[in-house]
C-alpha cells in the first residue's frame, strides 16, 4: 500500500502562503493546552527551541536527550554561522534572494513553499536570539556583523566567533531552562527513545531506555516530535558527534512514517584528512575559512611526489606551480562554491593523482595570500581558535604551512517525510530540523542548518502542531497500559535480549567500521549503479553477520554503552541499505548525490528534471524486504530550474 | 540584607574580605608604629603611653579582637563547607595547575600559623603592657628580674629580641604573614568584585609590594634589636 | 607508542570503586586521547570484559561532555583544551597515565569515569536565561551593543559546562561556571533587566546544591578548556553584592 502523500501546501502567491496558512489553521485555547501532552525527542536547535516554545504556550512537554544535559546536542558544534535575509549589509539581500539561493543550492530538489517560509522566518530568528542574549559578533558601531558563506553572493551570515551553533543552542537551552523552571517542560537527560508507539494510526507515545539504569519506560502523549538530527554516522567516520544516530527517525520509519530522499548526504569539503585506521571521528574545519583561504593542489606531479616524500614543503612551491582549481573552474564564486561542488572538485583532483598527503587524499587550504593582504593579526582574530585547533590535531601551524583538508560526511538532507505542517505520514508524529527532509533539497548551503532547526522549533511547529492538537482537546490523557504499548515494550526488550545473547566475536565498532567502509566506497561522493548494487548486497550480508556474530558485553540493566551502540548500529545497517536503494533509484546527479553516469562534459552534476523532480518517499516493509517507493512531485511554480552555474 | 552575610557563600566571603581589609590596615598601622622603635625608643614609648589602657585603645583592642575572631571563624566555616563540597573520594593524583600560587591554596594553614604567632606575641607584649595597666599594675617584673613600666615598649622589645629563638620564631611568623598577605590583599578586591583582567597584574603587584613592606618593617625591628644587643661594635656605640 | 593506564573503575553510584591497570600498545602519536580509550575498550570487548565508561560526544571540544582527570589535571595536560582535544604526542612513550573521574560532592559517579553533572543544569534553571517569549522581541539591531561588550560577553559565553572548574577547585566551587553565565548576560543590555534577580537566584542554587566557596586560587581559570577568566567571578561578586545591598 503506497502512501497517499498530501504535502498540504497552501494555495496562493509564494510570499503569502505562510500567512494564509497561519490564518487558516486551528489554534488551541490556553485552557485546553494545559490538558495536552507533547513529547520532544532531541534537544538541539530544533528540539530545544520547540520544547521551549511549546512549553511557553502552555502545553505539557516532556523532552528527551541521550546526553547528560540538553545543552550537549550536536547543534552545538556548528561553527560558522546562521543565515538570515536581514539585508543589514545593504547588498541587495532579500527574503526572495535567500529563498532562491537555498532552492538553487539544493539543486532544485526542495519544496518551494517550505523554503520560502524558511527564508521568511529567518529574520525573526536573529531577533529572537539577540533578545535571548546570544552574543553575536558586532561592528564598532554596535550593530550586528555579517560574513559570507558558500553559495551566496551576499553577506548574510550572522556569527558568534567560530561557535555560532554553541551560542544559538545555549540560547535555546536557556529558553528551555526557563520552561523547566516554570514546570511546563520536564527534562529527561540520558534517555534514549527506542520505539514510537502508534495506536489507531496515530502517534501515542514512546518507549525509552533510561541509559543510567537500563530501565525501559513508557511515555504517552497526544503528539510526538522527532528532533533527533541526522544519520551521517552510518558512515562510521563523519563530523557528527559520536552519539549522533538515526535510530529515533528509523523507528518512525519502521512504524509507518515515510522516509524521504535518504541518499541525500552532504560531504563537507573542509575536514581534517583521515590519518589512520584507528580513528573514531573526523574533525570539521569551518566553512568560514573559505572566505580567506584559497584551495589548491600542485600543478606538477613531481611536486606531489616530493610533498609525499617529505622532501618539499608546500610553502616552497612557487605561485605559478599551484593549481587553484576552484578559482580556475568557478571564477564567479571561486573558493566559495557550495559544499557539494567544492567536495567533488577536491575528489576530482585527488582521483587525478594530485592529492597531497601520504594517502593521496588531501588538498591544501592556504592562508598565505590572506596573511599578506590583511596581516597575521587580523587572520588570528578571525580564525585564531580554528588555527590553534588545527595545530593541536596535526602538529602543523596554518600560519606557516597551508592546512590539509579533505571532504567528509557532515549532514544528511534526507530524513522523515513531512508535510507543510511538519507532520509525518503518521498523524500526531512530527519531525523537525535535520531529522526531516524538507528544506535543503539535495544539498544544504552553509549556515542554513541552524536556520532551519530554529525556524522549525521557534516559528513553525508551535503554530502547525495546534492544527492537529485542536482535534485532541476532548481526548483524555494517553494511557500507557494499552496493548500497543505492551507490544512496543516487548519488542524493545526482545531486541535487547537478542543482542545480549548473540555473544559473537566482533565488537560493535568492528562491524560499524565495515559498514562505514562499504558506505564510503560505494555510497559516498560518487556513486554508480554497480557500486550501489554492491553496497546493497554487502550491507545485507553484513547485517546477517551482525545478528549472528556481534558481541555485546555488560549488563543491559545498567549503564551500558556497548548496548547503546549495538542498538544504533542495528538501525544503521538497515538505513545504509535504504540510502543505497534510494541512490540507485535516483538515476541522475543532483546536489550531494552524484551518479558518475550522469554528469555534464565538464564533470558537473547533471539533473534529469523530467523524471526525477520528486521526493522519493520510502515505506518500510520489513528488515529483509525491499521498501516501497512513493513519489511526491516537486512542482516548481515560482522558480525556473536551471543547470546550477557557479562559473559566471 | 543582614542574613546574606551569614547564609550565602558570597556574603560570607565578603565578611572575610572586609575583616581582612580591616586587619591589613591595622597591621600597616602597627608596622609603622614599630619602625619608630628603631628611630627613637623614646618616641615609641610615647606612643605606647598614648595608647595605654585608655578607652579608645581598649575599644580598638576589642574591635581588633572581634576582627580576628570573625576573620578566623568565617575561615573555619568556609573551609569546612569546602571540605564537604570536595566530597569523600579524593583524587589519587594531583598536579599543581599552572599559574596557581602556593599561598592561595594554603591560606588556612598560613592563617593558623599567623594566629599561633599572634598568641605568642600577645603573651610577649600585650600581657605585659595593656593587660597590666588594666590590672592597675605600674611595674612589670620580667623573667630576668628586670623591672619595667607597662608603657615602656622599647624595653620589652629589647628584652624579647635579645634571645635568638624569639627572633627566629618571629621571622617565621612574618614569612607566613607575607605569604598570607600576597594572596589575601588582591583576593579581598576580587571578592568585593573590584577587579578585572586589567587590574589583576596591578592588584597582585600591589599585594606583593604591601606584603613585602609589612614584612620588612616588622622584621627590621626584630633584627635591629637583636643585632644592637649582640654585635660588639653596635654595643660599643 | 605504548602506555600503562591506571583507570578508576566503579560499577555504579553505590559501589566502591578502585583503580585497575591496563596496557595499550602501538598507539600512533596522532591518536587522540579518547581514541586511545576507544582502542582500549575495543580490546576489552574482545576479551569479554566490560569496557571503561567515559562521557564524550562531539570530539571537537565544544559539547562539554568529556571530562576525565588525567595525571592530576582536569582535561589532562595542555591548556585551553578539552580531553577530546588532547593527542597522545603530549605523552611520552611508556608513560603510566592515571585517569580519574571528576571528584566533587556535587558530581556523583554514575559509572567508572562518568559523573552526574545535573547540578549545573539546575543552577542554570534557577535563572541562567533572559525571560523573553518566542516572537515577542524587537529587531535585532534595535539596541546597539558596543563591540567590546559583545566580545566580553562572548568570552564568558564560551563556557561548555564541562565541570572542570568545580572538579579542579580544591573547594569544589562552581563559581567560574556560574560567573560565566551571569557575566555573559550582564554585559548585554538584554540581560541587564533581570541581572539582580539572576545573580541572587543562581548563587542561592549553587550554595543549596553543596558547591564550595571560592577562595580565588584561580585553578578553575587555569584548567578551563575555554580559558574563561576569573574576572567574570569578580563581576558575579559585584552583581550579587550590589543586588543584595539594594534589597
Amino acid at each position: 500500500m503506497a502512501f497517499k502523500l498530501d504535502a498540504k501546501i497552501p494555495a496562493g502567491a509564494l510570499a503569502e502562503k505562510w500567512s494564509n496558512h497561519k490564518a487558516a489553521i486551528k489554534v488551541v485555547s490556553p485552557a485546553n493546552k494545559r490538558k495536552l501532552d507533547i513529547i520532544v525527542i532531541g534537544t538541539g536547535l530544533g528540539g530545544g527551541a520547540a520544547a521551549a516554545s511549546l512549553g511557553e504556550l502552555g502545553y505539557n512537554v516532556k523532552v528527551f536527550c541521550i546526553q547528560d544535559s540538553p545543552r550537549r546536542a550536536h547543534s552545538i558544534a556548528a561553527q560558522g554561522g546562521i543565515n538570515a535575509a536581514k539585508n543589514y549589509q545593504n547588498d541587495n539581500d532579500s527574503v526572495y534572494r535567500l529563498f532562491y539561493d537555498t532552492i538553487k543550492g539544493g539543486d532544485y530538489r526542495a519544496r518551494e513553499a517550505n523554503v520560502y517560509r524558511l527564508a521568511e522566518v529567518s529574520n525573526l530568528i536573529i531577533d529572537q536570539c539577540v533578545a535571548q542574549g546570544v552574543p553575536f559578533a558586532r561592528e564598532y558601531g554596535g550593530l550586528l556583523a555579517n560574513r559570507s558563506f558558500g553559495g551566496a553572493q551576499v553577506s548574510r551570515t550572522f556569527y558568534a566567533r567560530g561557535q555560532t551553533g554553541q551560542q544559538l543552542l545555549l540560547g535555546a537551552y536557556a529558553a528551555l531552562n526557563k520552561e523547566i523552571a516554570a514546570g511546563s517542560v520536564k527534562s529527561y537527560p540520558r534517555h534514549e527513545m527506542l520505539d514510537i508507539v502508534v495506536e489507531d494510526g496515530e502517534a501515542r507515545g514512546i518507549i525509552a531506555r533510561n541509559l543510567v539504569t537500563g530501565e525501559i519506560e513508557r511515555h504517552g502523549a497526544h503528539a510526538v516530535v522527532i528532533a533527533s538530527g541526522g544519520y551521517g554516522n552510518v558512515f562510521f567516520l563523519s563530523t557528527n558527534a559520536m552519539g549522533s544516530n538515526g535510530s529515533a527517525a528509523f523507528q518512525c520509519y519502521r512504524k509507518g512514517a515515510g522516509f524521504a530522499n535518504p541518499c541525500f548526504t552532504q560531504i563537507h569539503p573542509t575536514c581534517i584528512p583521515v590519518h589512520g585506521t584507528q580513528q573514531s571521528k573526523l574533525t570539521l574545519m569551518s566553512e568560514s575559512l573559505r572566505n580567506d583561504g584559497r584551495i589548491w593542489v600542485p600543478k606538477k606531479l613531481e611536486d606531489v611526489k616530493a610533498l609525499r616524500a617529505g622532501t618539499l614543503k608546500p610553502s616552497q612551491i612557487a605561485e605559478e606551480d599551484r593549481d587553484y582549481y576552484l578559482e580556475r573552474r568557478y571564477p564567479a564564486f571561486g573558493n566559495l562554491v557550495p559544499r557539494d561542488v567544492a567536495s567533488r572538485a577536491a575528489k576530482e583532483r585527488c582521483d587525478a593523482g594530485y592529492g597531497v598527503n601520504e594517502t593521496g587524499l588531501a588538498v591544501f587550504l592556504d592562508f598565505k595570500t590572506a596573511i599578506e593582504r590583511l596581516g597575521e593579526d587580523i587572520i588570528k582574530q578571525r580564525y585564531g581558535n580554528l588555527f590553534d585547533m588545527y595545530e593541536e590535531i596535526t602538529d602543523v601551524s596554518p600560519y606557516k604551512e597551508p592546512m590539509q583538508i579533505f571532504p567528509a560526511v557532515h549532514y544528511t538532507m534526507g530524513g522523515i517525510w513531512v508535510d507543510y505542517n511538519l507532520m509525518t505520514t503518521i498523524p500526531g508524529l512530527y519531525a523537525i530540523g535535520e531529522a526531516n527532509f524538507s528544506d535543503h533539497g539535495a544539498n544544504r548551503l552553509g549556515a542554513s542548518a541552524l536556520m532551519q532547526g530554529l525556524a522549525d522549533g521557534y516559528f513553525v511547529l508551535p503554530y502547525t502542531i495546534g492544527d492537529y492538537l485542536a482535534k485532541k482537546i476532548q481526548a483524555p490523557k494517553v494511557k500507557t497500559d494499552t496493548p500497543a504499548f505492551d507490544e512496543a515494550e516487548k519488542a524493545v526488550k526482545d531486541k535487547i535480549a537478542k543482542l545480549m545473547s548473540i555473544n559473537g566475536k566482533q565488537s560493535v565498532d568492528d562491524i560499524h567500521k565495515k559498514l562505514g567502509n562499504i558506505m564510503w566506497e560505494n555510497v559516498g561522493m560518487a556513486r554508480t549503479k554497480e557500486s550501489l548494487n554492491t553496497a546493497i548486497k554487502e550491507i545485507q550480508a553484513l547485517r546477517k553477520e551482525f545478528w549472528k556474530d556481534v558481541k555485546v558485553v555488560g549488563d543491559p540493566m545498567s549503564f551500558n554503552v556497548e548496548l547503546e551502540k549495538a542498538l544504533r548500529l542495528a538501525d544503521f545497517l538497515e538505513l545504509g541499505e535504504l540510502m543505497a536503494r534510494d541512490a540507485l533509484n535516483r538515476e541522475e546527479s543532483c546536489g550531494g548525490h552524484f551518479r558518475s553516469e550522469h554528469q555534464t562534459e565538464e564533470g558537473e552534476a547533471l539533473r534529469h528534471d523530467e523524471e526525477f523532480s520528486y521526493a522519493a518517499v520510502w515505506e518500510y516493509k520489513g528488515m529483509d524486504e525491499a521498501p516501497e517507493l512513493t513519489k511526491e512531485a516537486l512542482d516548481y511554480e515560482f522558480t525556473e530550474r536551471k543547470q546550477r552555474n557557479y562559473k559566471d | 540584607m543582614s542574613c546574606f552575610l551569614c547564609n550565602s557563600s558570597l556574603g560570607k566571603k565578603l565578611v572575610m574580605s572586609l575583616s581582612g581589609l580591616f586587619l591589613v590596615l591595622f597591621i600597616l598601622f602597627h608596622m609603622s608604629m614599630n619602625v619608630v622603635a628603631i628611630i627613637s625608643p623614646e618616641g615609641y614609648d610615647a606612643i605606647c603611653k598614648f595608647l595605654g589602657a585608655n578607652w579608645y585603645a581598649l575599644a580598638g583592642t576589642v574591635v581588633l579582637a572581634l576582627g580576628v575572631l570573625v576573620h578566623f571563624g568565617y575561615a573555619l566555616i568556609l573551609t569546612l563547607d569546602n571540605y564537604r563540597a570536595r566530597g569523600k573520594q579524593r583524587y589519587a593524583v594531583t598536579t599543581k595547575e599552572p599559574g596557581v600560587s602556593w599561598s592561595s591554596k594554603n591560606m588556612l594553614v598560613l592563617g593558623v600559623i599567623v594566629l599561633l604567632g599572634l598568641g605568642l606575641h600577645l603573651t610577649h607584649f600585650w600581657a605585659k603592657m595593656q593587660l597590666q595597666e588594666l590590672l592597675d599594675n605600674h611595674e612589670v617584673v620580667l623573667c630576668n628580674g628586670q623591672v619595667v613600666s607597662p608603657t615602656d615598649g622599647a624595653a620589652l622589645i629589647a628584652y624579647t629580641f635579645k634571645e635568638w629563638y624569639n627572633v627566629v620564631i618571629y621571622l617565621v611568623w612574618f614569612v607566613a604573614l607575607w605569604f598570607h598577605l600576597t594572596h589575601g590583599i588582591w583576593s579581598m578586591f576580587q571578592t568585593a568584585g573590584c577587579a578585572n583582567d586589567t587590574w589583576y597584574p596591578r592588584l597582585k603587584f600591589a599585594a606583593n609590594a604591601l606584603a613585602t613592606l609589612i614584612f620588612l618593617g616588622f622584621a627590621a625591628v626584630v633584627v635591629w634589636y637583636y643585632v644592637a644587643q649582640h654585635c660588639p661594635c653596635c654595643a660599643a656605640c | 607508542m605504548n602506555f600503562t593506564l591506571k583507570i578508576w573503575r566503579q560499577k555504579d553510584a553505590k559501589s566502591k570503586g578502585a583503580f585497575e591497570t591496563y596496557k595499550v600498545s602501538d598507539i600512533s602519536a596522532d591518536t587522540s586521547f579518547l581514541e586511545m580509550l576507544d582502542i582500549l575498550n575495543n580490546n576489552l570487548v574482545h576479551e569479554g570484559k566490560d569496557p571503561v565508561a567515559f562521557d564524550h560526544d562531539c570530539r571537537e571540544g565544544i559539547c562539554g561532555m568529556c571530562s576525565l582527570h588525567i595525571n592530576g589535571l582536569a582535561h589532562g595536560p595542555g591548556q585551553n583544551a578539552t580531553t577530546c582535544q588532547i593527542y597522545m604526542r603530549k605523552f611520552k612513550d611508556g608513560d603510566t597515565i592515571t585517569i580519574e573521574p571528576w571528584r566533587s560532592a556535587a558530581f556523583p559517579v554514575i559509572k567508572d569515569l562518568v559523573v552526574n553533572r545535573g547540578a549545573y543544569d539546575q543552577i542554570l534553571q534557577a535563572g541562567g536565561y533572559v525571560s523573553v517569549r518566542t516572537n515577542s522581541v524587537p529587531d535585532a539591531n534595535a539596541i546597539p551593543i558596543p563591540k567590546a561588550d559583545a566580545d566580553e560577553s562572548m568570552d564568558a559565553a564560551a563556557c561548555v559546562g564541562c565541570g572542570a572548574c568545580a572538579a579542579t577547585c580544591k573547594n569544589g566551587s562552581a563559581m567560574l561556571f556560574v560567573a560565566a553565565r551571569v557575566s555573559s548576560l550582564a554585559k548585554l543590555p538584554q540581560g541587564r533587566v533581570e541581572g539582580a534577580r539572576r545573580a541572587k537566584a543562581m548563587v542561592a542554587k549553587m550554595d543549596e546544591l553543596g558547591f564550595g566557596n571560592c577562595t580565588n586560587t584561580g585553578a578553575c581559570q587555569a584548567e578551563c578548556p575555554k580559558g574563561i577568566s576569573i574576572a567574570h567571578i569578580a563581576r558575579l561578586n559585584r552583581e550579587f553584592l550590589r543586588a543584595k545591598l539594594r534589597d
